[in-house]
């Protein structure tokens, strides 16, 4: 190994680091204000991939109407609570902008020259298509059982993941799709060219995590929802809806999750079922940082892109062995440093 | 008149349903969904346009599909047995899915038709394959290809990137031994996963050695990235692809980056470059068009496996039905005989020649070497 494989291998594992360290803070994100174990986010991730690379086939996506039908359950979802409401009925008036929001989409999806696009248009309306996705999938299914125990969350969210990679397979086929390149110029330093693409995906990652930081530290809904993250009933009890950080927390996370996949599809070919895999290397570097500490968090997930990088170098039959150990040390200590408290209150 | 009409309809139906319990049943095993769907899609897509006819027999075709799971698979293989009393059985689409139903198609004397990839469904043969028959190429068969073409080329050190599963395994393997007794040495030998965001280190492993050649072996659109890649590192030696790679996502997933790769498949990729005279260019042809037609997309290679399933069966049939009543032992028994009997039976892959040691039947005919130009595959013997 000489200075530039090892720089080349760096510049890989940094990439690929970024994505895991974003995907890491949104499952931290996601599990500390509504104790959900978002394992579905790596299907966002794929979904925002292949929406872009069917749109930039020219095709008008399935997923449209995925959303489509979501919508509608989501709206016969509020009716039926309005009819139970005891202050009798009253019609939902939110129910008509979700619904011309959906049906705008289609409409546009049929419309527009697809492949035609500017890039950033097309990547805006792959977010536009994906991010609604996990609000409505938190008022669908997780709404109704926010106060069961951890365990059955985590039960409910792997139901959700299954029916995902299946719809996934539905809607974008078993090929695998890969999208064009952001822009083809690269930075030379010293004897390593740096791919354009990874630039990309390290700004945005930086960019994302400042404007993380920005939004907990500085506005309104930021507080509330760290708020949340302490402690619900406190929460709570000061008027932050539980409800609205869970809706909140879900977009946010879909959001990272598809811009993750729009980062990288030009890198690398994703299929309907690659989701777990990248996400689980995400929930890794949570792990590392105990699924209470950011910082330690991205870090940790920065930590496995590394390490996935060198061992495919040194011994590719064993990598994903090795990064999946990597685990087993960060738990022990774990349970060796923090004291055990009794499950959930 | 209109009780007359009735009573004659339901005489009529209930001969067609009396007869139609002396059909041939086929169950057909497919993962149309689960990791395997690359595979197991364009398989189920294919079973509409199986032979419905053979001889004097009708053919009915159950479906079934195993979500890539090999236990599935088993379960699904007993309710065909059991519940259906198939005489054969098509599929299932993963090899390690077929390897673990072996010994229960032996226990029911049923003959199954494997889709798959892997050799060791078939080899080496014993009393409970013989009742499996493998209708791909077996791996050595395109590798022998590749090798006498990376000879020719004068290729004398050879790299190797695929799968970290059965079929990088098994290529490993077959292409270390015979790149050996060719005197071409095998310098590199890396594995990836299918899901893999990226392969940089290995390629970069390979890229430290400059090897003249580089072999990768991974099935479906996963053969893409390796190949990319390497390129985008400023490889430029020649490129090698095993048949995996023999679909059309290949070509739109790499662009320009695969230009000039060689692999070894079957002829359905240059059809109409194929001359007339070969046995299975008339039957590819009307596959893929029929394929098309009902699908809206071109088939892969993986599809055309199923369907000569298909084909293999349409011409055993009849020798079996003069022995023995379809839905007996007796006629199974004289089916498993009839497919070991294949004596150069066409079907879209190639010829189909069985014997009691080779339940995989493919010769010369069943394979052709392939280079990608200008972004289209071309047969490489023909200029």
């Amino acid at each position: 190994m000489n200075l530039q494989i090892a720089l080349l291998l760096g510049q890989d594992g940094i990439t690929n680091g970024a994505i895991y360290a974003l995907l890491a803070l949104s499952l931290l994100l996601v599990f500390t204000v509504t104790r959900i174990l978002l394992i579905p986010q790596g299907e966002f991730v794929t979904y925002g991939a292949l929406t872009m690379a069917s749109l930039q086939a020219g095709q008008p996506t399935a997923l449209v109407w995925l959303l489509l039908g979501l919508t509608l359950a989501d709206c016969a979802m509020d009716l039926y609570d309005a009819t139970r409401s005891s202050r009798g009925f009253r019609f939902q008036k939110r129910i008509v902008p979700k619904l011309a929001y959906a049906l705008l989409l289609l409409g546009l999806l049929r419309s527009l020259p697809l492949a035609e696009l500017p890039m950033a248009v097309q990547a805006l309306l792959t977010l536009a298509l994906v991010v609604p996705l996990g609000p409505q999938l938190y008022r669908l299914v997780f709404q109704p059982l926010a106060s069961a125990s951890s365990l059955v969350l985590l039960i409910v969210s792997i139901a959700v993941h299954v029916a995902m990679v299946g719809i996934g397979l539905l809607m974008f086929g078993p090929e695998g799709a890969r999208t064009a390149p952001f822009s083809e110029a690269g930075l030379t330093l010293g004897p390593v060219t740096f791919n354009a693409q990874t630039l990309w995906v390290i700004a945005v990652s930086l960019a994302l995590i400042v404007g993380l930081f920005l939004f907990f530290e500085r506005s309104l809904y930021g507080k509330a929802l760290r708020a949340t993250a302490v402690n619900r009933l406190g929460a709570r009890l000061m008027g932050i809806s539980p409800t609205l950080a869970g809706k909140a927390t879900f977009a946010l996370a879909t959001f990272i999750g598809a811009l993750s996949g729009i980062l990288i599809a030009p890198i690398t070919t994703l299929y309907f079922d690659s989701g777990f895999v990248i996400s689980l290397k995400g929930f890794v570097g949570a792990i590392i940082g105990g699924l209470v500490s950011y910082p330690v968090a991205a870090l940790g997930a920065l930590g496995v892109g590394l390490i996935e990088a060198f061992s495919m170098f040194w011994a590719s039959t064993y990598k994903e062995i090795i990064v999946f150990t990597l685990i087993i040390p960060f738990l022990l200590w774990r349970s060796l440093t923090s004291r055990h408290v009794e499950d959930d209150e | 008149m209109h009780f007359k009409q009735a009573v004659s309809t339901l005489l009529l139906s209930a001969i067609c349903l009396s007869s139609a319990q002396a059909d041939v049943k086929v169950g057909v095993i497919t993962s149309s969904t689960g990791p395997l769907a690359l595979v197991g899609l364009p398989q189920k897509n294919s079973t509409p346009l199986l032979p419905t006819q053979a001889g004097d027999q009708k053919v009915t075709y159950i479906p079934l599909d195993d979500g890539s799971d090999p236990t599935a698979t088993v379960k699904a293989l007993k309710k065909l047995i059991s519940e259906e009393n198939v005489d054969a059985i098509i599929g299932p689409s993963g090899s390690p899915n077929a390897m673990g139903v072996i010994q229960f198609v032996a226990e029911a004397g049923v003959p199954l038709l494997a889709p798959v990839g892997t050799a060791a469904v078939v080899l080496p043969m014993n009393e409970q394959k013989k009742w499996v028959f493998k209708t791909t190429q077996n791996d050595d068969l395109i590798a022998k290809a590749l090798v006498g073409d990376m000879t020719a080329r004068g290729v004398k050190t050879l790299g190797f990137i695929g799968t970290a599963d059965p079929y990088g395994e098994n290529w490993s393997k077959v292409i270390g031994a015979m790149a050996a007794e060719h005197g071409i040495k095998l310098v590199a030998n890396e594995r990836f996963q299918r899901q893999d965001t990226s392969v940089t280190g290995q390629s970069l492993k390979v890229l430290s050695v400059r090897p003249d050649a580089v072999l990768v072996a991974a099935p479906g659109s996963a053969a893409v990235l390796p190949q990319t890649t390497l390129f985008d590192q400023g490889y430029r030696g020649q490129m090698y692809q095993t048949h995996g790679a023999a679909l059309p996502d290949f070509l739109k997933l790499g662009g320009k980056k695969v230009e000039g790769t060689i692999l070894a498949a079957s002829l359905m990729l240059v059809l109409d470059q194929m001359p007339d005279s070969h046995p299975s260019k008339q039957l590819a042809g009307e596959y893929v068009a029929a394929y098309e037609k009902l699908n809206g997309s071109k088939p892969a290679t993986f599809g055309a496996n199923t369907f000569d399933a298909g084909l293999l069966l349409q011409k055993a049939i009849p020798l079996a039905a003069a022995k023995a009543a379809p839905g007996t032992p007796e006629f199974r028994a004289a089916l498993r005989d009839a497919l070991e009997a294949s004596h150069e039976v066409p079907a879209t892959q190639g010829v189909y020649n069985m014997t009691p040691d080779d339940h995989s039947g493919f010769d010369e005919r069943g394979r052709e070497l392939i280079q990608v130009k200008n972004g289209t595959w071309t047969l490489l013997g023909s200029n």
